[in-house]
Order: C-alpha cells, then sequence, then structure tokens
C-alpha cells in the first residue's frame, strides 16, 4: 500500500486550524464593531492602506487568509465525508480550488497596493 | 435469601440475540434477572446463562478489566461488562455486541479484521541496533520507558473500534485506533528502529489518514492508553516524514 | 460427530448520514466540525473586503456600509459563536496532539491548554490595541 499524500493537504489544515483558533475570533470582533457602525481606527481606509501597502502587512493577510482558507477547506471535506457523502475526489477538488483561487486572489489583490 | 437485604432489585436486560442457523436477522429478547447490588453486567449475564438462558454467547475471561474479552454495547455505549455496575443502570440495560464488527452469534463479534490489522503493523521490537546475547540486555531509562509506556496498556478489547464513527463509515477499511496505537507504542521505544517499516501500512490512507480526531475511542477506553494522542501524534510524525521525504532527501531522517 | 456448524456472521450497517445522532459526543463533534463553513465564509468575506480596499476609498467605504447590513451583523455573531467553539475545542485537544514530557513526567493536558489560553487572551489584547479598540 502506497504511503499517502495526505500530509500536504493536512499539514495546512492544522497551522490553518490553530491560526484560526488563535485569530478568527479577534478579527470577528473587528468587523462586527464595524458592522455596528464603531469601526475600529485601524479598519479606516487610510490606515488599512497603509497597513496593508507594507511588506509586513502584505505577508500577514496573506497568510491569514491562506491558511484560514485551506484549513477550512480540508475540514470541510472530511465534514462532507461524514456527512455521508461519498464522493470524496469530487469534494476535495471542489474545496481545494476554492482555497486555491481564493489564495491566488488574495496575492494579486495585496500585489495592487 | 440475604439478597434482598444486599440491595438486590430485579434488572430487565434487553439481549440482542443471533443463531445463524435460524435466524434471518438479529432480535432482542427480554429477561429478567435478580442481581446483586454489587454485580456488574457480566454477573448479570453469567446468571442469565446458569439459571435462565443457557443459549446464549457472549466472550468473557478474566471478570477484571485486563483481557478484553467481554466487551459489548450497553444502552449503545461501548464498554466492558466486566466494568459496568448494574446499579449504574437504574432502566433496562439494552446489551448488544459491539457495532462496526460483524455479529457471528448472540453478543459474539467476528474479530479476525481486527486481528489481522495488529498483526499489519508490526507489532514486535525491530531492534536499532542488534545486540547478542553476550552484550547484554537493551537498557531503557525511566523517562525513554514514559514515552511509551501509556500506549503500551492496550488490552486489545476492541471498544474503540466500535466508537470509531470512521471505522464503520470507511466499512472496516480504516486500520484503526488500536493497531496505529500499537505502531506508535513501538515507534516511541527506544529499543526500536523498525518505524519505516510500519510508516509503510500506518503512513497510508487506510492508515492514520482516515482518523479526524473524534476522540470518541479514547473516550471509551477502559485502560487510559488514550489512542486518540498518539495517532495525532502519528499524523504529526508522518507530515514531518513526508516534507522531510520529498524536498529535504539530502537531510538525515 | 454432528453435523457442521454453518457460519453466517451478520454484517452491522453503519448508517451514513444519521450515525451522528446516536450519542451527544458525536453531536458535539460534528458541531465542531462545522465550524469551518462558518470560518470560511468569514475568511472568503474578508477577501472581499481587501480586494475593496485595493480597489479604491469609495469601493472600500461602500463595503464597510454593507457590512453594517442586519443579515451581516447575524453573521458575524453566528460566525462569532462557532468560530469560539472552534478555538476552545481546538485548544482542549491540542495536548494531546503535543505531549511535552520533561525528565519522566508528561505535562498535564490543563497546563499546555491553559498555555494556550494565555497566549490566545494576550494575542487578542495585542490585536484591539493595534486596531485601536482598547
Amino acid at each position: 500500500m502506497a504511503k499517502s499524500n495526505k500530509p500536504i493537504v493536512w499539514g495546512t489544515f492544522a497551522a490553518g486550524g490553530t491560526l484560526t483558533a488563535f485569530m478568527t475570533p479577534v478579527l470577528i470582533i473587528l468587523t462586527l464593531l464595524a458592522a455596528t457602525g464603531h469601526v475600529p481606527d485601524m479598519l479606516g481606509y487610510e490606515k488599512l492602506h497603509g497597513f496593508a501597502a507594507g511588506w509586513f502587512g502584505k505577508l500577514s493577510i496573506f497568510i491569514v487568509i491562506f491558511l484560514s482558507l485551506w484549513g477550512s477547506a480540508h475540514r470541510l471535506r472530511i465534514t462532507f465525508f461524514d456527512f455521508g457523502v461519498r464522493a470524496d475526489t469530487l469534494v476535495a477538488t471542489a474545496v481545494y480550488t476554492v482555497a486555491g483561487l481564493g489564495s491566488i486572489a488574495a496575492a494579486v489583490y495585496l500585489s495592487r497596493f | 435469601m440475604t439478597e434482598n437485604r444486599m440491595g438486590a432489585r430485579q434488572v430487565e436486560l434487553e439481549v440482542l440475540r443471533y443463531n445463524p442457523e435460524t435466524d434471518q436477522e438479529p432480535r432482542y429478547q427480554r429477561y429478567s434477572v435478580p442481581c446483586k447490588n454489587e454485580w456488574c453486567v457480566l454477573d448479570a449475564l453469567n446468571y442469565l446463562k446458569d439459571n435462565i438462558d443457557p443459549t446464549l454467547a457472549y466472550r468473557w475471561s478474566c471478570h477484571m478489566q485486563v483481557c478484553g474479552s467481554c466487551g459489548m454495547m450497553l444502552n449503545g455505549e461501548p464498554k466492558l461488562a466486566c466494568k459496568a455496575f448494574v446499579r449504574d443502570y437504574p432502566g433496562v440495560i439494552r446489551i448488544e455486541p459491539l457495532t462496526h464488527f460483524p455479529i457471528e452469534r448472540d453478543l459474539v463479534t467476528v474479530a479476525d479484521d481486527f486481528m489481522a490489522k495488529l498483526k499489519r503493523v508490526k507489532p514486535y521490537l525491530i531492534p536499532a541496533e542488534k545486540r547478542s546475547i553476550e552484550e547484554g540486555e537493551y537498557r531503557q531509562t525511566p523517562a525513554q520507558l514514559t514515552r511509551y509506556r501509556k500506549y503500551a496498556m492496550c488490552i486489545n478489547c476492541m471498544l474503540c473500534y466500535a466508537a470509531c464513527p470512521e471505522y464503520g463509515l470507511t466499512k472496516s477499511k480504516f486500520i484503526g485506533p488500536a493497531a496505529i496505537t500499537l505502531a506508535h507504542r513501538y515507534n516511541q521505544d527506544s529499543r526500536d528502529g523498525g518505524r519505516d517499516e510500519r510508516q509503510e501500512e500506518i503512513a497510508t490512507n487506510e492508515g492514520v489518514w482516515e482518523c479526524s480526531f473524534v476522540g470518541a475511542c479514547s473516550d471509551v477506553c477502559p485502560k487510559h492508553v488514550d489512542p486518540a494522542s498518539a495517532l495525532q501524534q502519528v499524523k504529526i510524525a508522518s507530515t514531518v516524514d513526508w516534507y522531510l521525504e520529498h524536498f529535504m532527501s539530502w537531510v538525515k531522517k | 460427530m454432528g453435523e457442521k456448524m454453518s457460519r453466517r456472521p451478520y454484517a452491522q450497517e453503519c448508517p451514513r448520514a444519521t450515525w451522528y445522532f446516536k450519542r451527544p459526543r458525536y453531536m458535539r463533534y460534528m458541531a465542531r466540525e462545522v465550524t469551518c463553513i462558518f470560518i470560511g465564509a468569514y475568511t472568503l468575506m474578508l477577501l472581499v473586503g481587501l480586494l475593496r480596499l485595493s480597489q479604491g476609498q469609495a469601493q472600500y467605504e461602500d463595503f464597510l456600509m454593507a457590512l453594517r447590513q442586519p443579515a451581516s451583523v447575524a453573521f458575524h455573531i453566528v460566525a462569532l459563536a462557532f468560530s469560539l467553539y472552534h478555538t476552545f475545542t481546538w485548544f482542549n485537544v491540542a495536548p494531546k496532539a503535543l505531549p511535552i514530557q520533561v525528565g519522566e513526567e508528561i505535562w498535564p493536558d490543563s497546563v499546555v491548554a491553559s498555555a494556550h489560553y494565555v497566549v490566545w487572551a494576550v494575542l487578542s489584547l495585542v490585536i484591539l490595541f493595534w486596531a485601536g479598540v482598547i
């Protein structure tokens, strides 16, 4: 039996799950504040644009989006399987494609700053 | 009779019966068993077999949670019948064979798949450095023992396989918690050097990668082996291996 | 010798789509798994925000206004709940994956998990400070 290639996606899932566990709640709070009309300082156009223009901003934004997407995608694949959907290859292709396109999009948008 | 003074009560058992020679499907049979307060479910079953219905088939041996024979479903939970006390079940006790295994007869399951999986992971020391008799024994410090001791406590009771949904969902293809934990036990043993050989079995899609860390295996383990932790450690080690193999083959593993 | 006994093992079926209703333990697992839907959706929302930020001030401020719709607020609250459940379940099992052995003792799970919570609290406060919220 051949050794699996699952480590590729599991590695990003483990990193993504860890990152989202630490980061996502506070990020949601930031945008929730914006959603209730109290936009945090850093989320104002000038400041956020300035942040995203710098190398640290680009790197951190990309890492957060990349790992969050890939971590969620892999877990969603497993979730489909647990709900009884047998077409694992189809599901995997679909979720990883979304994660991949999202990652590319993030990189493209960041390059415009 | 002194039984009443010791807090005896009449316990209703709803037991799954299946006779392969006469039944098309399993069915339930209800028994009423007078139980002493200190009895475990195995005591109730033994009373049942000795006094009420000798045709009931089930496995048991040590009656002290070390042999792993009497695993069965009690009210839907995988348990050792000798570890579950009758006094903890106030109502009817539903007794069924362990899920995910084919039923041989009554409460006896077909354990062949489990046995085969244990063998596949090479559960024996493959010494890193062979020592001759003259060189003396392999030595190990208490700290080295701690690395794998928990995982060596498995009594092969199969409760974790009954609890693991992935074992059921993959129709028994998943190698399963106990087998992978057993491999990890040897991988962690300082005297062993056979990890690469075991990886061929457990680093596969039917090996550790079927595990989605439900954790039910560790919940039901009667010996606190914590197979879930072993499996996650195998995943991490296998992921590191994969990257080393594919990108840094010049680095010695 | 009597007649040969015939074996006919009965295969127990596992109900593919409803197995998790059988035990609360399984329901909690599925709840943990579906957190990824909300975290994933939220991340896609962040991606849209990033796009709008790159397009210019007017487009970004339209995005901020769109966030104020009731549906968005509701989504945030639901996503926050699921995200927190993911955080708790992840931190509580992290010690199983990362046993820390010092000498002959392995650190108790509660110590490793607590360390995760402390780091999380500190990190969150730092980010809230950086964002100008506190």
